[in-house]
């Protein structure tokens, strides 16, 4: 698997996301410049947490406008596989490759904690090493996490298994619809989340329950 | 701002006393430009001169074989092997955070990172120590809300893992809260950059955000007590760009790594007069500066703005000449100012000019570094407190009652409210927060190895006695280290205190000093960095004394260390440093008694070493995974925590069930769980080191159990624990 790291100003979870990723596929990723405008020949494309460009505005909005997103879409739209973790699933969905909002947490704070995810579907590049039910403790950081959506997006969503992670066991730290952790795209060759995977891939530093996530898209692509 | 002219009672105003300016015009030998004015009122401020506390801090040891840097740079640097270094210092900003708490947090952060990645590390870590007043005070809530929400939109934008500290509450804060951040960072020993100018025509270049008008003469406001007026300072407080000093850590980081900087210095307190002056000065050289070529965000600025200004997100630096355009090619790209605005020379003199070469200040550097007033101000010892008998102050109630009420006071309560809103993980190498851990691990990237960070002081034995509370800063800081498996190596020291001018203050910083360098001597354990906060009263009231110690320690192999939690069923708990006796200025005293008089506990130095030694050399032989300092409530809060970390209960047999051996905050002591086979082996090292341990009971069950004493259930424990602060916060709770 050949694997980019997108990296705008503020990105700080780009190293966090390369060493995970090397952890499985056994070589570091590619890190892309936000002002690149072309992207290397890659089988997947990661989106890193962070503050893009300050979030001064609303979170991702002022990135999903950078020349790099234009790339990163067009490659999604071929159907190279895109993952947008916390702000990185923000710019996915102020880019329109996700459907929904990412709202304020509804406790209007910041919230850094271990949360319960179900996964809800394996059957995705991203899943296939859990199985749908797995319960798994990821932590989460963030200060708008609050997923939204509208009646119809929502029934759409569920329709059509698009919800790749719910908040589990009362954990939900932000107040998503649906207990909504993260969302795949209608070809599930997108997801977001806005849970840290890249932060549980080894037992010494919180635990290995996002490896699978990595070591999913090594086996699919 | 408008032209003033120079008189003696602008000099006052700008904070110099008669002396002090008559010393101005000597040096001078001509009455100074308002600009030149400017420049001594903040060089010879308190906060950037150390005025007061500089004949007592050089009685601190700074020396070990491990130090490479000790005070006086940036930030302390000790070598951690394999051709590292860490990097670290703790700074305060109080007087800010109480005016505009948000800001003045988070520029707080922002200041003591710049401090550390400005000598080439990056930052790994921020801690915190804070003081804010009663609960039942009108302000607290306010405060409270804002220096976290400060503190952590700052580190987390930077994406540098908060990892611990403490939070203690009491009504001498109430004026004058208290907020202290550490940084601490990792280079290659030999790519660590200084702030000594060196290079006759070399360039001097700015590079950062952009001057505004923002923080003129913060250093002076944080050099005099608050008074009723104090809020109408606000606009002394910076405000904080987290996105730009990401930038600029960034573009730092990539200049560093090439062969461009001879010499860098942040513009932190006093902007870019402290800045082009400390540099002028530790080169012994002089420097020509335009400021029509700094860049500016307001209109019409003056010399004197743009001098005084402390906008935040700035450097100064000299470059090799030729390095110019690559120089500027880095910061361009990460969308910051770059310019060239000066040369140095061999005059020894500062020169400033504007607006088309016109002469604004031509001064002599020397003078206002070395010619700084320091005084030796009079001091008296803090009158000894009795020591209290335990017997005197018997439990009011049952043992459980008494546990109750000190696991839910404010300065033992859970404080997650507080750490959930800071990032901890971010960087991929945070083992243990603060509070999992008597220390935080944080791994060092790409190694097997981790620092073990703490920040500590108790401010109520420094109240008492500040020569033990000093010490038990110091020694408590050793402890937490050891007991979490690391080899503890320095301190940075923050130092708040109230009016030096007052003997009686003045006595409880040299007391301070005194405890913390025999205990610094003792322990190997050196001062690398610091800072000093005084003036820290409003209308003539003063904090308690808080001299904060920040620790850090290596641990060679990050996976043999120790955490709190009892994590299983059927360990042995072993108390290891002998029984508590003592409840002078204890928080059982304070909780259950409402007092806060008594001698603090006396703390002997050997066998303080001796414990925490053997302590850490179980730990580093996979001897011990669980074990927590006795500290804050004495042996039974001690216990209770580790139950409620691993949600699991204990039961106890205790040969004494008095207030003294249940509460007692006796020193050099602590509590580990080991399974049976291995609390042989441990209890005959204890024995053969002649170190005091006894076994007191088993984990396991639902509830810790106290042999005719009674029981409560761990949830119930962790209820009360975690209940107070979101209470409070939320205006359920007074």
């Amino acid at each position: 698997m050949r694997a980019a790291v997108i990296v705008f100003p503020g990105s700080n979870c780009d190293r966090d996301l390369a060493v995970a990723l090397e952890r499985s596929t056994g070589k570091p990723p590619v890190m892309v410049w936000h002002g690149d405008s072309e992207l290397p020949d890659v089988d997947f494309i990661g989106i890193p947490g962070g503050f893009s460009y300050g979030d001064y505005l609303r979170c991702g909005a002022i990135a999903a406008n950078s020349p790099i997103m234009r790339a990163v879409k067009q490659k999604a739209e071929a159907g190279v596989a895109v993952l947008g973790v916390c702000n990185g699933f923000q710019v996915l969905v102020e880019t329109g490759l996700l459907p929904g909002a990412l709202l304020r947490n509804a406790s209007l704070k910041f919230a850094c904690r271990d949360v319960r995810l179900s996964v809800e579907s394996s059957d995705s590049v991203f899943t296939r090493r859990y199985n749908a039910g797995d319960v798994l403790t990821i932590p989460v950081a963030h200060h708008d996490g609050n997923y939204f959506i509208d009646d119809d997006g929502l029934k759409r969503l569920e329709d059509n298994g698009q919800v790749a992670f719910r908040y589990v066991e009362d954990t939900n730290p932000n107040g998503s619809l649906g207990n909504i952790a993260g969302v795949f795209d209608a070809k599930r060759r997108v997801l977001g989340l806005m849970p840290h995977p890249e932060r549980v891939t080894e037992a010494l530093v919180g635990g290995t329950d996002g490896k699978a996530l990595f070591d999913s898209l090594v086996e699919s692509l | 701002m408008a032209q003033r002219d120079v008189t003696p009672a602008l000099a006052a105003e700008f904070g110099l006393k008669p002396d002090e300016y008559a010393l101005v015009l000597e040096i001078m030998g001509r009455t100074p430009s308002l600009t030149e004015l400017g420049i001594f009122s903040v060089m010879w401020s308190e906060h950037c001169s150390y005025k007061s506390s500089k004949v007592w801090l050089k009685t601190l040891p700074t020396k070990a074989p491990w130090v490479i840097q000790g005070p006086g740079e940036n930030a302390g640097v000790i070598d951690i092997g394999d051709g590292q270094a860490a990097i670290f210092k703790m700074e305060s900003h109080n007087h800010p955070s109480f005016i505009e708490p948000y800001q003045g947090a988070a520029t707080g952060v922002g200041g003591i990172m710049r401090d550390v990645f400005t000598m080439g590390a990056r930052p790994v870590a921020n801690m915190n120590a804070l003081r804010f007043g009663a609960p039942s005070h009108p302000k607290t809530r306010h405060l409270v809300n804002g220096v976290v929400a400060g503190i952590g939109g700052y580190g987390n934008c930077m994406g540098v893992p908060t990892v611990g500290g403490e939070t203690n509450f009491h009504k001498a804060y109430n004026g004058n809260i208290l907020v202290n951040a550490m940084t601490v960072g990792l280079a290659d020993t030999d790519k660590i950059f200084y702030s000594a100018a060196a290079g006759i025509g070399f360039p001097v270049v700015y590079v950062g955000s952009k001057t505004g008008r923002d923080g003129i003469h913060g250093a002076t406001m944080a050099s005099t007590e608050f008074t009723e007026e104090s809020e109408e300072k606000r606009p002394t407080v910076q405000v904080g760009d987290p996105f730009t000093e990401k930038l600029l850590l960034e573009a730092c980081l990539e200049l560093m790594r090439e062969d461009a900087i001879v010499a860098i210095q942040d513009m932190g307190a006093a902007g870019l007069t402290s800045s082009s002056v400390e540099m002028c000065s530790k080169g012994g050289l002089g420097m020509v500066m335009d400021l029509d070529a700094v860049p500016q965000r307001e209109e019409n600025m003056d010399p004197y703005e743009i001098m005084l200004s402390e906008s935040q997100e700035r450097m100064l630096m000299i470059l090799k000449p030729g390095s110019e355009e690559r120089a500027r090619a880095i910061f361009h790209k990460w969308e910051l100012d770059f310019a060239v605005i000066g040369t140095l020379n061999d005059s020894g003199r500062l020169v400033i000019t504007m607006h088309g070469g016109k002469v604004y200040a031509d001064m002599e550097v020397a003078p206002l570094v070395d010619k700084a007033p320091e005084y030796k101000r009079p001091w008296e010892p803090t009158p000894a407190q009795p020591e209290i008998d335990a017997a005197s102050v018997s439990l009011p109630g049952s043992v459980i009652d008494a546990l109750k009420v000190l696991v839910a006071c404010p300065d033992v309560a859970s404080k997650r409210w507080i750490w959930e809103q800071y990032d901890s993980q971010v960087m991929g190498d945070t083992i243990a927060r603060s509070g999992e851990a008597d220390a935080a691990l944080v791994r060092v990237h790409g190694t097997k190895k981790a620092l073990a960070i703490t920040t500590d002081v108790s401010p109520r034995y420094c109240q008492n006695d500040p020569v033990r509370g000093g010490m038990q800063a110091v020694v408590e800081a050793w402890r937490n280290i050891s007991a979490a498996g690391g080899l503890p190596l320095a301190i940075t020291d923050n130092m708040n205190f109230g009016n030096p001018e007052k003997p009686r203050i003045m006595g409880q910083f040299v007391g301070a000093c005194q405890g913390m360098s025999e205990a610094c001597i003792a322990l190997d354990f050196p001062v690398v960095s610091g800072n000093v906060s005084l003036y820290n009263e409003t209308e003539g009231t003063g904090i308690l004394p808080t001299p904060a110690i920040g620790g850090v320690g290596i641990l060679a192999d990050a996976s043999r260390h120790a955490r709190i939690a009892l994590d299983r069923d059927g360990l042995v708990l072993i108390a290891i440093g002998g029984k508590g006796a003592h409840v002078g200025a204890s928080l059982y005293l304070r909780e259950l008694h409402g007092r806060e008089d008594g001698a603090p506990p006396a703390i002997d130095l050997k066998a303080e070493r001796r414990n925490g030694e053997l302590v850490r050399k179980a730990i580093e032989d996979g001897l011990v995974t669980v074990c927590h300092d006795v500290a804050d409530g004495g042996l039974l809060v001690t216990i209770a925590e580790m139950c409620m970390a691993g949600k699991r209960g204990a039961s106890l047999t205790l040969s004494d069930l008095g207030a003294g051996a249940l509460f007692g905050e006796d020193q050099s002591r602590y509590v580990v769980a080991v399974t049976a086979d291995t609390a042989e082996t441990l209890l005959r090292r204890c024995g053969e080191a002649g170190v005091p341990a006894e076994r007191i009971g088993t984990s396991g069950g639902v509830e810790l159990t106290l042999a005719g004493a009674g029981a409560i259930s761990v949830n119930e424990l962790a209820t009360l624990n975690e209940g107070w602060l979101p209470d409070y916060m939320s205006g359920k709770a007074a």
